[in-house]
């Protein structure tokens, strides 16, 4: 063999090598796109859309979609979600205002939220439902994920995760949801599929409206409790909301929903009073104003008094509206002309939903 | 820290990636130091336990290979001076102090495994003991609150095979402190083992590896075909296991069969899955370990079953319990007492009975300090016994009827499986009464219908994870077919790119989307953790 076929020989090799290699990295590169992608598609598939049944989980979610300049926003549970119209305090007083609330919002979840808003928008009032304080520790799986898997990633999420967590979860699981939801395929609905990756809004700015009607009737009394002290933890959230607020320059107000169950006791009250006393903060039990809201636990609650249907919460939020205008001096922005149309639409939106509820449940409006 | 944990896969990962960074010469002390953050991870009390046999085995071992190393140079250097009889007189005094130090050893050793492992197991029978005279709850036993280090069982009978081998000289001492601790407590074997001899690990456990892509994705390919075992038929049948023996009363004929099938199931899954994680990992690391099984389902016999299920631990009762006891001084003088008195033919099987019955015992009480697996070990035993005793009837039953077919050896390894299954109830109920009363209600109980009428749906497992299951262990059955003619992987290697892609990441999907894990789980560790 000549010394150039030699040479062509050897050249033909590194080209060949060169070759396998690049070859072997365009591989490489593919299959890695490969299981990403359908991994990340998977995942989309298997969480739930929280469109259907329950959809308290998608509330949380629903408010990065906002033009975020609210004047007002709620924190806190169910107890604020179903019981305060947003809408009807823009009908009435052109107050701009925000629920962020999920169901057994846990007080250093409504903390973070908090935290999470201020990312965005400081409001003039933040209104904080005092139930939560009775927990110390979470309670359930199902309801921190229904409030923390629909924050957007931030440091205040990552804490509230932390806080949040039981024994049983684990970190990864929020970071990807698919090894939380991986045997959902057994149970996957034409919704998932077509939510997979946009969903339909299913609040009127965080609040859940319900028409129906199931008069309160024979309301339990309380359990009696070996202690009715709040737990440390709670009150370490509650003084870092405040804080916060302070520093913030936002005015909290403490608030206790007009629900009549989960009970509560006239302990945990002297307990919220002294604090909102000491740290003069302005605190509402909505329980003990039934005349001044004229709520009507016949009509105005549709699941036996522990939540308001759209009466109940229209009418606490016309008396609230005018406390939120008149004494915190929230003002009246209908005479904005962009927000105003963002309103129209969502008025619209409102009553919309609140025709269908009326024929699905076959009531004059 | 679970193997099934997010926690240790983390671990894993973190380790292979600084294991092929490092220096090559430091890989062995990063798996050391690994390795001691893992057991410390499981409870750092019982660091001091592995760290009392690491050093005690260490410097037995030096000592008796020093006196073995002196004898040796003493009779060479006095190899003209020396009478044979001085010789030998010299030989028996070193080998008596060797004997010593190793005895010590052993004791030690066994002792320390005794207490934490037997002590309770034996208030609990002394005190069943003292209530049978009468000695009424006055005299019971407080039971002591002891907790079982993890792994001690594996690492105990490792090390003491390390010092046994050194005693017969089959391998040198090692006389690096740390590298000796290495092979005690290489973390992947820890857990569940296999129990790896000296000999083997320490040609691969020691050495400089560089990164080879091949073995490494054969490592991680064998890793999850250990999680599918576990996480997607292993913790499913334990959901239906669970209800069975939950509620033996309620579960009674037919479902003793059930449980006696899902609990085979299960353990071949479990445990053989948590070895291919183990075997795998090594391998990722350029370790090799010795394999522990060789499709132990499709043995015809029990013997052969006991060839090829948990070989490492079957081989250690072989070399280091059955054949010291059959060569003893008392079992050859046991031995010629037979054959004088009870003539050739009874004579000679009476100490293979005894030697048996020793390690059979010892199996049983190694998986186990209670007395179902003693009675499951023995059962065990009296079966093989039996079996060996009987072998010229079967062999000419066999001549006689040219069994030896096709349908016959199927009927042998159905046999065999339903035989080990059976057997293994004790371990599945975990109560030998409780065993005996179910296994009477096979043959009381009418209730054959259970199989299809739908009951099965009632142990928790829905129709879907039945299919997920009849898939499951199709597929094993249908791997360890292919296996008989070589290595499943290597065939799968030598297919084109995009079929071995598909497969693979099928695989991975099957466990991340079918595997029992994640909230609404509990944790389940490997059952041979609790060994």
């Amino acid at each position: 063999m000549s010394e150039n076929e030699r040479n062509a020989g050897y050249i033909k090799d590194v080209e060949n090598a060169k070759n396998k290699r690049y070859k072997s990295l365009l591989r490489g590169i593919v299959s890695a796109l490969i299981v990403l992608v359908s991994l990340y598609l998977l995942q989309r598939l298997l969480v739930p859309k929280y469109v259907d049944d329950v959809v308290e989980g998608a509330f949380i979610a629903e408010y990065y979609g906002e033009e975020k300049d609210f004047d007002v926003i709620f924190i806190g549970d169910c107890e604020v979600y179903e019981n305060f119209s947003p809408a009807m305090l823009w009908e009435q007083y052109g107050i701009n205002s925000y629920i962020r609330g999920s169901a057994q919002q846990y007080i250093w979840q409504s903390y973070y939220l908090l935290e999470d808003t201020l990312r965005y928008e400081t409001p003039d009032v933040v209104v904080f439902n005092v139930l939560s304080l009775q927990y110390d520790k979470a309670q359930r799986e199902a309801y921190n994920r229904m409030t923390l898997e629909g924050m957007e990633w931030s440091a205040a999420k990552v804490k509230s995760i932390l806080a949040s967590m039981r024994e049983e979860e684990n970190f990864l699981d929020y970071v990807f949801p698919i090894l939380r939801y991986h045997t959902r395929w057994s149970g996957l609905s034409g919704t998932d599929l077509e939510y997979m990756f946009d969903t339909k809004p299913v609040s009127h700015n965080g609040y859940y409206m319900r028409v129906d009607v199931k008069a309160a009737q024979d309301v339990p009394q309380g359990r009696i409790l070996a202690d009715y002290s709040f737990g440390e933890k709670a009150w370490d959230y509650l003084d870092r909301m405040r804080e916060l607020c302070a520093k913030e320059g936002i005015e909290l107000v403490l608030i206790k929903a007009p629900s009549l169950y989960p009970y509560w006791y006239p302990e945990w009250e002297e307990q919220v009073e002294e604090y909102a006393f000491a740290h003069g903060l302005r605190y509402i039990n909505f329980l003990e104003l039934g005349e001044e809201t004229g709520i009507d636990y016949a009509t105005d609650t549709y699941d036996g008094g522990l939540h308001m249907n759209l009466s109940g919460a229209e009418k606490l939020s016309a008396y609230f509206g005018s406390m939120l205008s008149e004494e915190l001096g929230v003002p009246d922005r209908r005479k904005e002309t962009e927000l105003s149309s963002r309103w129209e639409e969502k008025l619209a939106a409102y009553e919309a939903e609140k025709q269908e509820q009326y024929r699905y449940y076959g009531m004059q409006p | 820290m679970l193997f099934t944990s997010y926690a240790f896969l983390g671990f894993v990962a973190v380790l292979f990636l600084l294991y092929y960074i490092v220096p090559r010469r430091w890989q062995w002390g990063l798996l050391l130091g690994a390795s001691y953050l893992f057991y410390a991870l499981a409870g750092t009390e019982y660091l001091a336990y592995i760290l009392v046999t690491t050093v005690t085995v260490y410097y037995t071992a030096l000592r008796i290979e020093r006196n073995a190393d002196r004898q040796t140079g003493y009779l060479k250097e006095h190899k003209n001076e020396l009478t044979k009889e001085e010789k030998k007189a010299y030989k028996d005094r070193q080998k008596s102090i060797r004997l010593r130090w190793i005895l010590a050893g052993l004791l030690l050793n066994l002792g320390i495994l005794a207490v934490v492992k037997y002590t309770n197991f034996a208030i609990a029978n002394l005190n069943g003991l003292l209530h049978a005279f009468g000695k009424g709850e006055s005299r019971q036993l407080s039971f002591l609150d002891l907790a079982l280090p993890l792994g001690i069982s594996f690492y105990t009978f490792q090390a003491l095979g390390y010092l046994i081998d050194v005693y017969r000289g089959t391998v040198r001492a090692q006389r690096n402190f740390f590298r000796f601790a290495l092979f005690v407590s290489f973390f992947p074997q820890l857990v569940q083992g296999p129990i790896s001899r000296f000999g083997d690990l320490s040609q691969t456990l020691y050495a400089e590896h560089a990164f080879d892509k091949k073995t490494f994705s054969f490592g991680l390919q064998r890793i999850l075909w250990g999680y599918f075992k576990k996480l997607v038929i292993a913790d499913r049948m334990l959901v239906g296991v669970n209800a069975l023996i939950g509620d033996p009363e309620a579960y009674q004929g037919a479902w003793v069969l059930v449980g006696m099938f899902f609990y085979a199931c299960e353990l071949y899954a479990d445990f053989t899955g948590g070895i291919d994680i183990t075997i795998g990992i090594a391998q990722t690391l350029g370790i090799t370990l010795q394999e522990n099984f060789e499709r132990p389902f499709f043995s015809r016999s029990l013997k052969e079953y006991w060839r090829r299920w948990h070989i490492t631990m079957g081989t250690w009762f072989r070399d280091y319990i059955f054949y010291p006891i059959s060569v003893c001084k008392f079992m050859q003088k046991f031995n010629k007492a037979c054959r004088r008195y009870l003539g050739e033919a009874v004579g000679k099987r009476l100490p293979v009975y005894l030697s048996s019955f020793v390690v059979w015992f010892a199996t049983g009480i190694w998986h186990g300090a209670s007395w179902n697996f003693i009675v499951w070990g023995l059962g065990n035993w009296a079966v093989l016994m039996v079996s060996e005793t009987l072998e010229p009837l079967y062999d000419r039953f066999h001549q006689r009827f040219g069994a030896g077919g096709k349908a016959y050896r199927l009927f042998e390894v159905v046999r065999t499986f339903l035989l080990v299954s059976a057997l293994r109830t004790f371990d599945c109920y975990r109560s030998v009464p409780v065993t005996f009363r179910m296994f009477g209600t096979l043959f009381t109980a009418r209730n054959w219908n259970i199989l299809w009428d739908g009951s099965l749906l009632g142990l928790g497992l829905s129709l879907l994870d039945y299919g997920i299951l009849a898939v499951g262990v199709l597929m094993l059955v249908s791997v360890s077919l292919l296996q008989r003619h070589g290595s499943v992987r290597e065939r799968i290697f030598a297919k084109p790119y995009p079929l071995r892609f598909v497969l693979w990441y099928g695989l991975f999907l099957t466990v991340l989307l079918m595997g029992a894990y994640g909230v609404g789980y509990d944790a389940s560790q490997f059952i041979y953790n609790q060994f």
